[in-house]
């Protein structure tokens, strides 16, 4: 076979220890044939068995070797190396060798323990510890890679995951940026009325976070914001943030509300779902932050001074806060790590038209429900309909209105069986004598204590669930009509209420894959962000660095969203409470001269890892996993794998092979 | 001979799941034919075409197991690279006139010892039918 005398290998002096495992491995495995036929091999110089390997004496045993034998590398045919291969590398540094020129042969698990026939399972031994003596003898040295980071995050999104993931990252002591493309941090949860399970108010848990960023000491906060370039690799990111303007100054912005009073200008209110009407000039809603008013510019006439400026008048904006001439800016930053929280959107009504909530104005969103049933909302909390602001009497709650649905959304959305329950409780409360449908597919209250939330509606409010598709609703003389079938009495329905609330699903928000690509995390099936590995690394995307929470991964409930963004922040703490960053050598390399420049390895890496520089394949060790994917795309052998390289394995086939 | 006949098999493990899986065979003990001798790979994704054929010549089958599709690889899509080129060896094979289920793909989880001894077993009665490969040196 020759592998020893080739060039270098031939120096190489290996040593292979032979453990019996007590019976375990002795019993089926002849370990006095195997040390005398492994000797036979010409790079293997010293050869032994013993009792217990990894026994103290078994290890002293080795370095007592490596020393005397002037070992240049090690095989222990022993135990999975999944049990015992950290300690032997840490043997044989101790005896001055590098931990990569230890390597296990496993001998239990995959033979002892499922042969039954000693000379067969011997001579299968001999095999496997010759293809592992083959890898050690090419195996080079190595150190872990090290790289300097920037101990700082940007966490993108000011929903309630972002939100908590940056405080969690600020309070361990680290700078935060936290970027929000709404002139307010709070996200949908600022517009909800009550929580489930708890019915507590959304505000009350929500706005004490939002001030605490507001005033947190590491937490950058920039509003009206957008990442538009994302460069560099973990631990060094440098971010480029578009800062749109507000043309009002929030340092002297003292609330005062005089302008609103004379901007004559008028539009739907995004935050109460178009329920209300705000003006140009506006404030969000009163616990808005950062706590200052902005201008639409869209909406406003003063963008031309000629045609408008009243709420600019010195009487007007006393502290003189309005200023039409302010510019986007572009704020560059380096980071160590991202974490993205960019929520979600409901799917669009008109996308739904069959059930008409963009025609019909009693025919409404559950987001615009929740407006409804909050005491800040447009009514103050009575819900009152839309078309003649009545108290309806009657209501319908539409659950799954496009979702687990192949013409609309695929997936189930996860938490509106749950809101719809809790919609209907909260109605029944401010309205007793009304009567309350649930329309269903099937109920999914999955969720820490939901069950007793739903019996509750179920049994103590009466609320009348209906198992069945809706398939028509729309509105006539006032009459909200729902045409639907009746699945557990198999029969067409119709149901004539006041007014119906449709459950339509959580999207991903708008603008998500362009933001991914820049960050190349991957999105899934239904547009939502792709996590790494859904039990293994969950909050982690295929982008080292890079960390998901919140909706923006898949729909969930706030408890949930909480829970995944501060798992997001401890995972990306674990990065930054490191001085530096070191990471496996285990990576693939490419040898510039062979390498064409055909790019195909960049398509196969799912990091990212791999970048042309000129004109030639380079490889990113801190992000490569070495997982070998670009190795086997290679049409010109120009990449291996360290320690894995397209020689070792062809040297390891043949010996696994070879006559014994 | 062929009564006789012990085919050789060269398996290539994913060192997170199908060697994961082997190892839980033995772990339970289960007892399954030696005509298997193992190669630990980082991923099915690093395997190439040629050193599979390399293995086949060296061999009367080869076995590569990895983690289960779609999900499971610990690198994303290294386990569908590996599918696509299976696929296509075998194809290839099918055209040099050697049976293609010489050649053989499973996804087999950490967990699934039970599974790993199983198809170590099959594929060595199916060899066994096979007969050696002729090789021509
Ligand atoms: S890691 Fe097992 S197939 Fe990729």
């Amino acid at each position: 076979m020759g592998q020893a005398g080739e060039g270098g290998l031939g120096r190489e002096r290996i040593g292979v220890f032979v453990c019996h495992c007590g019976r375990n491995i002795a019993a089926t495995v002849d370990v006095k044939k195997v040390v005398e036929k492994i000797m036979e091999h010409p790079a293997v110089v010293h050869a032994e068995d013993y009792d217990y390997m990894c026994s103290r004496p078994g290890q002293e045993l080795i370095e007592r070797a490596i020393e005397e034998k002037r070992l240049t590398g090690v095989v222990v045919a022993a135990c999975s190396p999944s049990l015992h291969e950290t300690t032997f590398r840490e043997t044989v540094e101790r005896a001055g060798l590098n931990p990569y020129k230890c390597e296990i042969a496993n001998i239990r698990e995959q033979c002892s323990w499922v042969h039954e026939e000693v000379d067969k399972a011997t001579e299968k031994a001999i095999r496997v510890i010759r293809g592992v003596v083959e890898k050690v003898i090419r195996n080079e040295e190595l150190k872990p890679v090290e790289v300097g980071l920037h101990k700082k995050a940007l966490v993108i999104g000011g929903g309630i995951a972002g939100i908590r993931a940056a405080l969690d990252i600020a309070n361990a002591g680290y700078q935060v940026i936290l970027v929000e493309k709404k002139p307010t941090i709070g996200g949908h949860m600022a517009q909800l009325a009550e929580t489930f399970p708890t019915l507590d108010c959304a505000q009350c848990i929500l706005t004490p976070l939002m001030s605490e960023v507001a005033n947190h000491p590491n937490i950058k906060l920039l509003t009206l914001s957008e990442v538009i370039d994302v460069e560099g690799y973990v631990g060094n990111f440098h971010v480029k943030i578009r800062k749109n303007p507000r043309y009002v100054d929030p340092e002297k912005c003292n609330l005062c509300d005089n302008c609103t009073k004379v901007c004559p200008v008028t539009v739907p209110s995004e935050f109460d779902e178009g329920l209300s009407l705000r003006k140009a000039i506006y404030i969000p809603f009163p616990q808005a932050v950062p706590s200052s008013y902005l201008i639409d510019p869209e909406a406003c006439l003063g963008m031309n001074p000629v045609i408008c400026g009243k709420c600019a008048e010195p009487d007007v904006c006393t502290p003189g806060a309005i200023n039409f001439h302010d510019q986007p800016e572009i704020i560059e930053e380096d980071v160590g790590v991202i974490i993205v929280a960019t929520g979600y959107e409901l799917y669009k009504p008109e996308n739904l038209s069959e059930y008409g909530a963009d025609k019909y104005p009693d025919i409404i969103t559950s987001l615009q429900f929740e407006r409804l049933l909050s005491p800040n909302g447009p009514t103050g909390g009575i819900p009152r309909r839309p078309s003649d602001e009545k108290i309806p009497k009657r209501i319908a709650f539409i659950h799954c209105a496009g979702s687990r649905d192949e013409k609309h959304v695929p997936y189930c959305s996860h938490i509106c069986c749950t809101y719809c329950t809790k919609h209907g409780l909260l109605f029944k409360e401010l309205v007793p004598d009304a009567e309350v449908y649930s329309f269903y597919i099937d109920l999914r209250t999955v969720g820490k204590n939901y069950e007793d939330f739903l019996r509750r509606a179920q049994e103590e409010a009466g609320i009348q669930f209906i198992r069945g598709k809706v398939s028509k609703i729309y509105e006539e003389d006032g009459v909200v009509k729902i045409l639907a079938v009746d699945t557990l009495l198999n029969r067409r329905i119709e149901v004539e209420v006041d007014m119906a609330v449709l459950a339509l699903p959580m999207v991903p928000a708008d603008g998500i894959e362009e933001l991914a690509s820049k960050m190349r995390i991957q999105i899934d099936n239904n547009g939502f962000l792709q996590e790494l590995h859904p039990k293994l690394h969950p909050v982690e995307s295929a982008t080292p660095g890079i960390f998901l929470a919140g909706a923006a991964q898949s729909p969930k409930d706030i408890q949930d969203t909480v829970a995944q963004a501060s798992a997001a922040a401890s995972k990306a703490l674990e990065i930054l409470s490191q001085d530096k960053i070191s990471h496996t050598p285990i990576v693939a390399t490419v040898n510039r001269d062979l390498c064409s420049g055909c790019r195909l390895c960049l398509s196969a890496c799912p990091y990212g890892a791999i970048e042309m520089v000129d004109g030639r394949a380079e490889v990113n060790e801190i992000i490569c996993e070495g997982c070998g994917a670009c190795v086997s795309t290679c049409p010109s052998r120009a990449i291996s794998l360290r320690n894995f390289t397209y020689e070792q394995l062809d040297a390891m086939i043949e010996a696994v092979a070879g006559g014994i | 001979m062929s009564e006789e006949f012990e085919p050789r098999i060269i398996a290539f493990l994913c060192r997170w799941c199908g060697y994961a899986g082997a190892d839980m065979a033995g772990t339970s003990r289960l007892k399954y034919p030696p005509t298997i001798v193992p190669i630990r790979v980082p991923c099915t994704g690093r395997i190439e075409m040629e050193q599979v054929l390399k293995a086949l010549k060296r061999s009367d089958g080869v076995l590569i197991a990895g983690c289960h599709t779609p999900g499971d690889c610990h690198y994303v899509r290294g386990n569908f690279q590996c599918f696509k080129r299976i696929a296509l060896l075998k194809k290839l094979l099918r055209q040099m006139g050697i049976n293609p289920s010489r050649i053989r793909l499973e996804w087999i989880s950490a967990t699934e010892g039970r599974k790993f001894a199983r198809v170590v077993r099959e594929f060595t009665e199916e060899l066994k039918e096979l007969g050696p490969l002729r090789r021509v040196e």
